[in-house]
């Protein structure tokens, strides 16, 4: 039952990270190199640039959303397979995600990664 | 791919990695956390180990940011899971949980699978419109 409990929160934290991340990288990509306009404009600049795009705030919610999942999930079960099963599987989920949503290049050697690390993760968890 | 950019990628590692093995840390102190008393996750954020947890968590939302802000998501996050290595020292060292020769299989296939996509391009080429020339009118035929 713990271990049921304990996965339950891996897929939550999962979900709503992989959706922060996507919407994280939409608003980057949108804002632009942050190293060269914070060089150009300064670190304020680049705070409220940040803070205005509306899809910074909802991947906040979300990644909210996952960061207490995280601390429940630490709470029942080693850090050392929390925190690489859920990361691992939130990569493969964004990959997809990035694929879809951002358009991405996801070509055949971030797939193999993808395998690689998905691999790894069941490693991880034996 | 710079020596600048490589620095932001190498802060993602390490902040994300300490990071998560401080909330750790700081969870175990309070014990497990009941369904029906959520409140409980408020009460962990006075703790120490959590603050500093999260303190390391902020550094690594600042380079993550940075790094979004120039190479594909599915770029940056492979390239992010060499903080398992970290978290498995970590976990290792400084909270003495029992690492497996088998995770330490796990973290070695994912490092091989981030060798691999970090050496590959970082940001998908987009089809741009090509800018019309300065005096476009002049255009050499």
């Amino acid at each position: 039952m713990k271990s049921l409990e304990l996965w339950g929160a891996i897929a939550l934290i999962v979900l709503a990270s992989s959706a922060g991340d996507v919407l994280l990288s939409s608003a980057m990509k949108r804002i632009g190199d942050l190293g060269e306009l914070r060089a150009r404009r300064g670190l304020l600049v680049v705070i409220g640039k940040i803070f205005s795009k509306k899809q910074f705030l909802l991947a906040l919610a979300c990644m909210s959303v996952g960061f207490f999942s995280l601390l429940t999930a630490l709470s029942w079960g080693d850090a050392s397979l929390v925190a690489p099963a859920s990361a691992s599987l939130t990569f493969i989920v964004s990959a997809v995600m990035a694929k879809l949503f951002l358009k991405e290049d996801v070509d055949s050697r971030r797939w193999i990664s993808a395998l690689l690390v998905c691999v790894g993760v069941v490693l991880l968890t034996q | 791919m710079n020596l600048r950019k490589y620095l932001v990628l190498l802060a993602v590692m390490c902040f994300g990695g300490t990071g998560d093995v401080l909330l750790a840390r700081g969870m175990k102190s309070i014990g497990p956390i009941q369904l029906h008393h959520p409140q409980t996750l408020l009460y962990a954020l006075g703790n120490p180990w959590v603050l500093l947890g999260i303190v390391c968590l902020t550094g690594f939302f600042a380079s993550y940011l940075t790094a979004l802000s120039w190479a594909d998501l599915s770029y940056v996050l492979p390239a992010t899971a060499m903080g398992y290595v970290v978290v498995a020292l970590l976990s290792k060292y400084f909270l003495g949980e029992t690492v497996s020769p088998m995770r330490w299989a796990g973290v070695l296939i994912i490092s091989c699978g981030v060798g691999w996509v970090t050496r590959g391009p970082a940001l998908t080429e987009t089809k741009k419109e090509p800018l019309p020339a300065p005096g476009g009118q002049h255009e050499i035929a």
